[in-house]
């Protein structure tokens, strides 16, 4: 009895992470689109020799953007499984895509009224096994004199 | 994330549109952090569906601007008022506990 109860439990947190999880990647997603077209307009370069010729600048500041994202139950079992045969994980592709994605809109969106983001860097950490990564992104915002 | 003071910081060789005058050397802050009990329950809960954890999310950017904040100190008081090169690394020492460091090279611009 006990042990049919567990694998209720099992089977209904899976139907959970399946429906509700691929609602809330949905829904990530179409605000990520939304929110790249609202920045498109500040250039975001690993570089650091794309500034203006001759150019004024006024302000020259570090900025950040930083999130924790998690995967859902279905997609850590299917990872889980996945590890068994090996193979490319798509179930953890995406939730990187969206981590990043994420944490450069929001580096972006803190350097408001900036004209260009130099010499950006993207860094990844594991928080937890169960599927969960900080993805944090850095750069440089410069001001030009308008 | 910066609070206090006018400490200029960027991630690249120099300060665009400065000059600088003199160089002080390496300084960095660091700070170790252990997740919380409750946040954890929170994110285990939100670990079925997926999603920003965003308790997380702010405990990280707290525990950074809290590194930051010990490389500017270190800064000021060496008479720096801008850090270049500004690196981030972030490490696991155990389970549930991380390191995150920052570090960068002192200077004093115009």
């Amino acid at each position: 009895m006990r042990d049919l109860f567990d694998l209720i439990y099992f089977c209904a947190m899976v139907a959970i992470g399946y429906f509700v999880g691929t609602q809330v990647e949905k829904k990530h997603y179409q605000e990520i689109i939304a929110r790249e077209a609202d920045t498109m307009k500040l250039p975001a370069v690993t570089g650091q020799d794309y500034l203006e010729d001759n150019a004024q600048i006024t302000e020259a500041r570090m900025v950040y953007g930083s999130v924790v994202i998690s995967t859902d139950y279905f997609r850590l079992i299917v990872a889980g499984l996945r590890n068994l045969l090996g193979g490319e994980v798509s179930a953890y592709e995406t939730l990187l895509d969206r981590g990043r994605r994420e944490a450069v809109l929001r580096m972006k969106e803190n350097a408001i009224g900036a004209d260009i983001i130099l010499n950006m860097r993207i860094e990844s950490c594991q928080i937890s096994q169960m599927g969960t990564v900080e993805v944090f992104a850095y750069g440089t915002a410069v001001y030009y004199k308008k | 994330m910066q609070k206090g003071g006018v400490m200029i910081l960027t991630n690249i060789d120099s300060i665009p549109g400065k000059r600088i005058l003199e160089h002080y050397g390496l300084v960095a802050g660091s700070t170790v952090r252990a997740k919380n009990a409750f946040v954890d329950l929170g994110a285990s809960l939100k670990n079925i569906v997926g999603g920003e954890l965003r308790s997380y999310t702010q405990l990280l950017e707290e525990s950074r601007a809290q590194a930051v904040s010990r490389m500017i100190q270190q800064g000021e008081q060496l008479g720096a008022n801008a850090i270049l090169n500004v690196r981030f690394s972030t490490s696991n020492i155990a389970q549930g506990a991380s390191e995150l460091y920052v570090y960068g090279t002192a200077v004093k611009v115009e």
